[in-house]
């Protein structure tokens, strides 16, 4: 099962190594991992994608938030969140198929970003299913090549409690 | 042009290595280990003046154990320093075994110049990287004023809930760059907070479990020796008249002469202390961490018991056994706490039972033979020494046989590599229990083939004059190697015979005193002169060669299925 974890980390050298090295060394498997600044400059946020039961999780939970730079550790887990990844793919397309990819685009709400001869550039937001199920319908024009961000995500504002982030 | 006055307020200014020395000082720091090298000249300078004593062992890895086992004596963080390149990469197994066994340590390394990093300069490796999987935690120092900052850190985390070894690179441009002195702030790790005291719930249900067990067992690791907790175990153990087993780690947390002992648990722990932990209906677990040379198979282990899981690493806590009431804090509070809270039982059908099992399966070995056991040796040695010396080892079948025949009676009096199996950690560590306890005595158990990989050091016991005592357990094999090939590899002793020197003439040329002994009927005089001794010694005691130790559950075989039970019920 795939568990959304997302620590708050220093933003210091060295912290991406270390979450990398402690899941090779303890066999854990990482989906994705997504990094990025947060608003406060001392501090990054990883969003890590973990496959895995729930006793897996919640080792990989404990050993994160073991490590010294990592700040606080949340299992997204039984909560409302909203998740995202970015896509960009570049897609065979001569001009005969242009009409259809581009119903196709219109209907994941998809959009065009660059355009060549006989290829098209598409970027595509939004959650996992939605982007696995864009790959597939590009499948038959020909994948030129694509790249994702990986899942970032955060819980949606529920009535009186706070969003709730641990470090044991 | 006119030289203007520096403003009043300018604060002093000194180099990085004076900083280092000063906060090293601060910090409390009486002894140091290590090894001298380019990038670290700056700091050994202003050592020369320091009050820190210094010990220089003949090997960086010697350094790190001399530092661990100087840690585990007193309690107190040990300090290893080492150059940059090849003296970082041989403190790695050091590292690696005080942080498999939780030891509190602070290593400084020298690095090649910042501006050089990543070009491979001379004697440059990426330690931080290297040691970032063996160290709880590491950090490269790039600016001089962290070195204070940094420094007292590295004290803080690695003294500070579950201990281990936390390293600071410090390229050579940071010590001699000048720092404004400035006054110690507080510690501000934001992404380390420890839980210390147990959760009263938690506590309470423990209690609750602990009053209704009929056939409870204590199952106490080295977190309870770390946490400074053995009064509070014995005081709980008494109250609620609790038996009690130890890993490997954990002996001397319960005096082995107490009734209530079971001893040691596991692939060669005591036949009762197994088949209690296998028939308990709650096992309590404090400061320890459920290992594989404890367990067993797993799915087969304790089958019948609840289990309390007591310790300060919440990662400890189900990772390898489903635990029903997990306390996560200090071993020293929660037991306390408990002790308070549980109720005198009696459980004399279940102490019967135990007692049933002590007399059918005590350890033993054969006294009758004509060779020299082992196991004789250690036991002549605990009779001589009244079960109270400070006793080191290396790794293998004389550390097992150490483990059962020397009977500990208190904390921090065992000094072993449990975790990593360190062969080798033997006589650098005594060495650094020598320095940590002076006057006192300090025995190394060791093997030929692990004091074949450090005896360099004896060197250094010699220099400092350090009277620690080699106990020599030759057998010419690397014996728990041979044990293993002998059982599952049908006796085919694939390269586990080495030709071995004179010992007793290498520990003379090395200036220490060097006795053979080859004859059973001489072990008793010569453990009397080998603790008589005021100089470093090595008494070489040739013993069986193919003894085995006995109890051994095979690894994958559930804890109460052990081989060697009834070897010597036949005679």
């Amino acid at each position: 099962m795939k568990h959304i974890i997302s620590a708050l980390v220093l933003n210091k050298p060295g912290v991406l190594a270390h979450v990398a090295g402690m899941f090779a060394a303890r066999a854990f498997n990482i989906d994705s991992l997504a990094v990025g600044r947060t608003d406060d400059p001392n501090l990054s946020r990883m969003t890590i994608v973990v496959i895995g039961d729930d006793r897996v999780v919640e080792q990989v939970r404990k050993q994160l938030a073991k490590i010294v730079t990592i700040v606080k550790v949340q299992d997204f887990a039984g909560q409302d969140v909203v998740a995202r990844d970015l896509m960009l793919i570049t897609v065979s397309c001569p001009a005969e198929k242009r009409p259809e990819i581009q119903a196709l685009i219109e209907m994941f709400m998809a959009k065009v970003v660059d355009i060549g001869p006989k290829t098209v550039m598409v970027e595509v937001a939004g959650p996992e299913s939605k982007i696995e199920a864009f790959i597939d319908s590009c499948r038959p024009y020909g994948i030129k090549s694509m790249v994702r961000t990986g899942t970032v995500a955060m819980a949606r504002y529920v009535r009186g409690r706070a969003t709730k982030e641990t470090n044991e | 042009m006119s030289k203007e006055p520096s403003p009043p307020s300018a604060p002093a200014r000194k180099p990085g290595s004076q900083v280092i020395v000063d906060t090293l000082v601060e910090q409390g720091v009486e002894v140091m280990f290590g090894y001298l090298g380019g990038v670290v000249l700056p700091l050994f300078d202003k050592l020369y003046d320091s009050p820190i004593r210094f010990i220089i062992p003949r090997h960086e890895q010697g350094g790190c154990h001399m530092a661990d086992a100087y840690a585990r004596a007193t309690g107190r963080v040990g300090v290893v320093v080492a150059t940059s390149g090849p003296g970082a990469t041989n403190l790695t197994t050091g590292l690696a075994t005080a942080m498999m066994d939780s030891v509190p340590l602070v290593a400084l390394t020298g690095q090649v110049r910042t501006e050089l990093i990543g070009n491979d300069a001379f004697q440059e490796a990426d330690t931080t990287g290297i040691t970032r999987p063996i160290t709880k935690h590491n950090v490269i120092v790039k600016d001089p004023q962290e070195l204070a900052p940094t420094i007292r850190e590295a004290f803080y985390i690695a003294s500070t809930g579950r201990p281990g070894p936390v390293l600071i690179d410090i390229p050579v441009d940071m010590q001699i760059a000048e720092v404004p002195v400035t006054p110690p702030g507080k510690v501000s790790l934001p992404g380390y907070r420890i839980r210390t005291h147990g959760h009263a719930r938690q506590i309470s249900a423990a209690a609750r479990a602990i009053n209704e067990a009929q056939r409870p067992v204590l199952y106490v690791g080295g977190g309870v020796i770390t946490a400074g907790a053995a009064a509070e175990l014995r005081a709980l153990a008494k109250k609620a008249n609790l038996p009690v087993t130890m890993t490997l780690m954990g002996l001397g947390a319960f005096d082995q002469t107490d009734p209530a002992s079971l001893d040691m648990l596991g692939m060669h722990g005591t036949a009762y202390a197994n088949f209690a932990v296998q028939e308990c209906d709650l096992l309590i677990a404090v400061g320890a961490r459920f290992d594989d040379r404890v367990t067993g198979h797993l799915k087969t282990f304790a089958p019948q018991a609840r289990v309390i899981h007591i310790d300060i690493d919440p990662a400890s806590i189900s990772k390898n056994v489903r635990v029903e009431i997990p306390v996560v804090g200090s071993a020293k509070d929660i037991l306390a706490e408990l002790t308070d809270a549980v109720e005198p039982r009696e459980r004399a059908e279940w102490f019967a039972r135990i007692a049933a099992w002590k007399q059918r399966h005590p350890l033993q070995y054969d006294r009758q033979g004509s060779g020299i056991k082992p196991q004789y040796v250690i036991e002549e040695l605990w009779r001589q020494t009244d079960g109270q010396a400070t006793i080191v080892t290396g790794v293998g079948q004389h550390q097992m046989w150490t483990a059962q025949f020397y009977r500990f009676r208190r904390p921090r009096q065992f000094i072993s590599s449990g975790g990593l199996g360190t062969m080798g950690y033997g006589l650098p560590a005594a060495i650094g229990a020598q320095v940590a306890r002076p006057g006192e005595l300090v025995v190394d158990i060791d093997g030929d083939s692990s004091f074949n990989m450090t005896m360099n050091e004896l060197c250094t016991a010699v220099q400092y004059e350090l009277p620690v005592k080699v106990c020599l357990i030759n057998n010419g094999y690397m014996g728990m190697v041979r044990q293993w090939q002998e059982l599952f590899y049908g006796r085919r002793y694939s390269c586990s015979s080495l030709k071995n020197p004179d010992f007793a003439k290498v520990a003379e040329a090395y200036g220490a005193v060097g006795v053979t002994v080859t004859d059973k009927a001489d072990v008793s005089d010569a453990v009397a002169r080998m603790l008589a001794e005021t100089r470093p010694c090595v008494f070489d005691f040739h013993v069986d060669r193919e003894e085995n130790v006995w109890p051994m559950v095979p690894a994958g075989r559930s804890l109460h299925e052990m081989d060697g039970l009834d070897i010597f019920e036949m005679a």
